[in-house]
């Protein structure tokens, strides 16, 4: 019986399962996929919002103002890559420039600070590639950029460094209320635990109707993306929105941590949680939004295009609470934007209120709130280089050229804690792949690598998820089989 | 610094192998080859299929024996070479920066740079094609390098996307090996590639090549599991009531090479935008003295005799500059792509240079069908070379007589395609 | 009668030709040609089109898995699956030699399979 299972290892069932594993708690994170961070985690804005735009007095405000402080010191402990680069939310007309006054005026009711309200010179002055149409803008220093993969797999990482057990590939088909605790029966085990998280994002209203009376719905609200090379990154030096409408911040212009520029997302409310596909109208759309912020974006410069789906509730705020009729049974749902930056305040308070149903979890004194720092060979000065060349000459082999990623980072973040097992899941912690040429060279490096260093057959190396194999079969051997 | 070395040359493809033979036959004694591989040859190995050499050797050879020739001239010159090595940093004054798992990280200073990195393949995020993102897409290159060097099939069922050389070889290639190729999908209304690779590799199969179309959708969320297409119109956009779809479990994308140019751009070598590659002249030195530039580095070729050629002259010349021989400016000639020429290779001209013919490479912008390329000095026509057919997949190369240019104080060359009605 | 469509490959220009039998001297009668090269390719398209065969075989005990191999002269197009065919149970064993015979004879058509590359 395990004290504690959280469902969905995306940046909430991470964040929580770290805070989790600061107590003596015997504790499992649940996740269907091959990775942890494997579905909206790795497909939103990457944004660490402000904290203006929320509605005061909703959830979203109030953790929102808690997150946002707490990125510095949590991207710090666990070597994640975070930026504060602030935004700018730029108005074209009076009518907007009255929407950045309700901004300015509902973020200082949500207690956010460093926030301005510049005019045309000044805006231009910082972002000379906004549009010359622009008549201000709201400013606001506390936003920020962040890997959202790479702190989900850091809290996971640290997380199982601190004991909490992790369990890929298993999907949760039933949950059972047991005399004390619950049965959750996956596609591979079954698993008792005495209370449940259920952070299942865009599947959390179906985890909650296995044991408790339907109380939200989950709406999936899909945004597309397009990212560009590193040579454009510098295009705009802050997150560039503009004013926000009913559907939410609108299409943003932004650089991202690692450098690369990004524009998205458009708003689509769909029926399916399995939509993950872009469409021609939907970045069509994106192109016209941001081109509206910052003119004649380099079309040759794109180097790729994703989509994510928002676990929209049907609440129009987060949805954290104890399910009525299932009792030590926590729902944490419906978190849409700004749910990466609330992600380490909701951490917290799903703790608290865990403690106030379980009084007596006791501090975990081995806890570790660091992990092993990352090795990013492309970030060394030479000195660093020649020191890990010479402790290692596995650092002295680039695999991926785009990203100058080495052999030894790779094999290092296959190993750790929660490591990477598939092609995608070597790209989100290491980078090979992430550049103009995405992975068309280090591609098959990288299947090499991972075969070798799991004991695999390379044949089973997966793209990312359980069926995305990438090669079939031996040549030869094929048409041996189909006896041409 | 670590080593000093007359000529460091940056990748041991064709146009490596290439210039740093032709240096050491020009008596350069310290040169330096390295190559990010594990092996010489660059892509050479993986293009198993022949149509090689007709032009150096007079005889047809396959990738692996083109390279094979080049690989021992090279051994038998003893010129020292470095696999499995990252050249991470060229600065201005040609210290260049390189690391692998036996030295690590060393730096050596050349005195003359050849840069032969090559090129790389057009990926699927650069098109932008909406749709899922499963495993299962692959550009012709990679694919290429999975079956002939390591012996795997990609897919069973495959659709092509662009008619690149690359795509249709592979074609043939993937079919032969048992899988079913069942379309190649061209968003222009020509091919890519050469037409013997539309003939032997296409028509031989009964392989459809479809002009004037595109994907416009990727279906499958783990593997792929099919790809919708439209014929596009005259703006190249889709036509929605063309779209249909195929099953399929392999994308090959075959849509271009663009020079890789990174570490040109870190050595301050002004680009070309058009090629991609580095503005050269006569003797392929860039806008940097004694750094030069060849092969596909340079602008995209489509057979790679014209790359050991142009490699052979970025070799001889390095040479001389490391000698101290030539190099003096004199007067300076922009050549530039009229009227219906993309690009044209050399970018400029030093007059006092040139040897007794000045060759041009240089690819059209659209199909013609008899048609002039004319070569213009300061828009006066010197020469006229009749086509039956320019296309852009295939380069195009005149030589011109240097007796032409010689003496000229102040000059420009143009060469561009005859327009309607234009005779010489 | 044959006759038969055929696109020049000889050069780049990939003339559109018709080749029929005919009562020219050759015997067959080509249209659409640029020059004599196209007329020789065509007839020979026509009546015997041939195709040097490029693959890989196995190989043992090499850095390498697959051994690059092609039919040493032309092979009639038709014979080129039956090749694959017997190629399939190929394997050979490193060092290997570039032009080293591989095998004699392949299906009969009197092309040797050799090696391109040396392992």
């Amino acid at each position: 019986m395990y004290d504690v299972a959280v469902i969905g290892a995306g940046i909430i069932g991470c964040s929580i399962s770290r805070v989790l594993s600061r107590y003596k708690v015997n504790a499992v994170l649940i996740e269907k996929e091959p990775d942890v961070a494997d579905c909206t985690t790795k497909a939103n804005s990457a944004i660490v919002h402000a904290g203006y735009d929320a509605k005061p007095g909703t959830l979203k405000a109030k953790f929102n103002a808690l997150g946002n402080p707490m990125f510095d010191k949590l991207c710090e402990e666990l070597d994640v890559p975070f930026k504060r680069i602030g935004s700018l939310v730029i108005a074209f007309n009076e009518e907007e420039m009255e929407t950045l006054n309700k901004l300015y005026v509902q973020g200082t009711i949500n207690g956010i600070t460093g926030m301005e309200i510049l005019d045309k010179e000044k805006v231009l002055e910082m972002e000379p590639n906004v549009s010359e149409e622009v008549m201000g803008a709201l400013y606001a220093a506390t936003c920020g950029v962040v890997g959202p993969w790479e702190l989900a797999i850091a809290q996971a990482e640290n997380a199982a460094d601190n004991g909490v057990e992790i369990l890929l590939n298993n999907e949760v088909r039933s949950i059972e209320k047991l005399d004390e605790g619950y049965r959750i029966s996956t596609t591979e085990r079954t698993i008792d635990a005495r209370y449940v998280i259920n952070c299942a994002g865009l599947h959390s209203d179906a985890i909650n109707n296995m044991v408790a009376a339907e109380s939200f719905r989950i709406l999936p609200r899909r945004g597309e993306y397009n990212i560009f090379d590193k040579s454009v990154g510098g295009l705009v030096n802050t997150v560039v929105f503009p004013c926000p409408s009913k559907l939410g911040k609108g299409i943003l212009v932004s650089p991202t941590v690692h450098g690369n520029l990004l524009i998205g997302p458009n708003a689509e409310d769909l029926y399916s949680k399995e939509a993950f596909e872009t469409t021609s109208q939907g970045l069509e759309s994106i192109w016209e939004g941001a081109e509206k912020s910052v003119p004649n974006l380099p079309r040759n410069a794109i180097i790729t295009s994703f989509s994510g789906l928002r676990a929209r509730g049907d609440r129009d705020d987060f949805i954290i609470e104890e399910a009525k009729d299932a009792k030590g049974f926590i729902n944490v749902a419906g978190i849409e934007s700004p749910g990466l930056t609330s992600a380490p305040a909701i951490a917290e308070y799903v703790i608290d209120m865990l403690k106030g149903i379980w009084t007596d979890m006791e501090e975990n004194q081995d806890y570790n709130p660091r992990r092993r720092r990352m090795i990013r060979f492309n970030e060394l000065d030479e000195e660093e280089r020649r020191m890990l060349t010479e402790k290692d000459p596995r650092f002295g082999r680039v695999i991926c050229r785009c990203e100058t990623v080495t052999e030894g980072e790779i094999v290092d973040v296959i190993h750790r804690n929660v490591g990477a097992t598939t092609v995608d899941g070597v790209k989100r912690r290491a980078r090979p792949g992430s550049g103009r040429c995405q992975g068309g060279f280090c591609g098959p490096r990288v299947m090499e690598i991972l075969a070798r260093e799991l004991n695999a057959d390379i044949r089973n190396v997966v793209k990312d998820k359980k069926g995305s194999y990438v090669l079939t079969c031996p040549t030869k051997e094929n048409r041996e089989q189909e006896n041409l | 610094m670590d080593k000093e070395y007359d000529i460091v040359v940056i990748g041991a493809g064709p146009a490596g192998l290439a210039a740093a033979i032709e240096a050491r036959k020009n008596s350069v004694e310290r040169i330096l080859l390295v190559e990010r591989a594990k092996e010489l040859g660059g892509i050479l190995p993986q293009c198993i299929h022949n149509g090689f050499g007709l032009h150096i050797f007079k005889e047809e050879l396959t990738g692996p024996e083109y390279a094979e020739r080049f690989i021992n001239e090279l051994v038998e010159l003893d010129i020292e070479y470095k696999l499995d090595t990252m050249v991470l940093d060229i600065d201005g004054s040609k210290n260049v920066t390189m690391i692998n798992t036996r030295d690590g990280i060393i730096t050596v200073k050349a005195k003359a740079v050849i840069l032969a990195m090559g090129c790389r393949e057009r990926p699927r995020g650069a098109l932008n094609i909406p749709g899922t993102r499963p495993s299962g897409i692959f550009t012709a290159g990679t694919a290429q390098r999975f079956v002939n060097i390591e012996g795997y099939m990609v897919g069973k069922k495959i659709v092509i996307l662009g008619s690149g050389d690359i795509g249709m070889i592979m074609a043939r290639r993937l079919t032969l090996e048992g899988a079913e190729v069942k379309a190649v999908l061209e968003l222009l209304p020509y091919s890519g590639g050469l037409i013997r690779n539309k003939v032997q590799c296409l028509d031989d199969f009964g392989i459809p090549l479809l002009f004037n179309h595109t994907v416009t959708e990727i279906k499958g969320a783990e593997r792929v599991e099919g790809i919708a297409y439209c014929q596009v119109d005259s703006n190249r956009k889709p036509i929605a009531e063309t779209r249909k779809y195929i099953e399929c479990d392999t994308l090959l994308l075959s849509v271009g090479l663009i020079p890789e140019n990174e570490l040109s751009k870190r050595a301050d070598v002004k680009l070309d935008p058009v090629t991609g590659g580095p503005v050269v002249n006569e003797s392929m030195e860039t806008s940097v003295k004694g750094i030069f530039a060849c092969g596909n580095v340079l602008h995209v070729h489509d057979l790679v005799d014209y790359v050991t050629e142009e490699s052979r002259r970025a070799g001889r010349n390095a040479a001389q500059y490391v000698k101290g021989v030539g190099a003096s400016d004199g007067t300076v000639i922009d050549v530039k792509g009229g009227s219906g020429v993309r690009y044209v290779v050399p970018q400029k001209v030093r007059v006092d240079n040139l040897e007794e013919k000045l060759e041009l490479f240089m690819r059209v912008d659209d199909i013609y069908k008899e048609k002039k390329l004319i070569v213009k000095i300061d828009g006066e026509k010197v020469k006229s070379v009749h086509r039956k057919r320019l296309t852009p997949g295939e380069m195009e190369h005149i030589i011109l007589d240097t007796n032409l240019v010689k003496g000229k104080e102040s000059a420009f060359i143009t060469v561009e395609v005859e327009k309607e009605g234009a005779r010489i | 009668m044959k006759e038969k469509e055929i696109i020049c490959i000889v050069c780049p220009i990939g003339c559109q030709m018709e080749v029929m039998e005919g009562k020219d001297t050759n015997g067959y009668v080509v249209t659409g040609n640029a020059c004599p090269r196209g007329e020789k390719y065509g007839i020979k398209e026509l009546t015997d089109p041939t195709r040097v065969l490029t693959t890989t075989i196995m190989l043992k005990k090499g850095k390498l898995k697959r051994l690059p191999v092609k039919t040493d002269i032309p092979i009639p197009k038709g014979k080129v699956l039956a090749c694959m065919k017997e190629l399939v149970s190929l394997e050979v064993e490193a060092p290997v030699k570039a032009g080293d015979i591989l095998i004699k004879d392949i299906s009969g058509t009197g092309a040797n399979i050799i090696s391109t590359r040396s392992i």
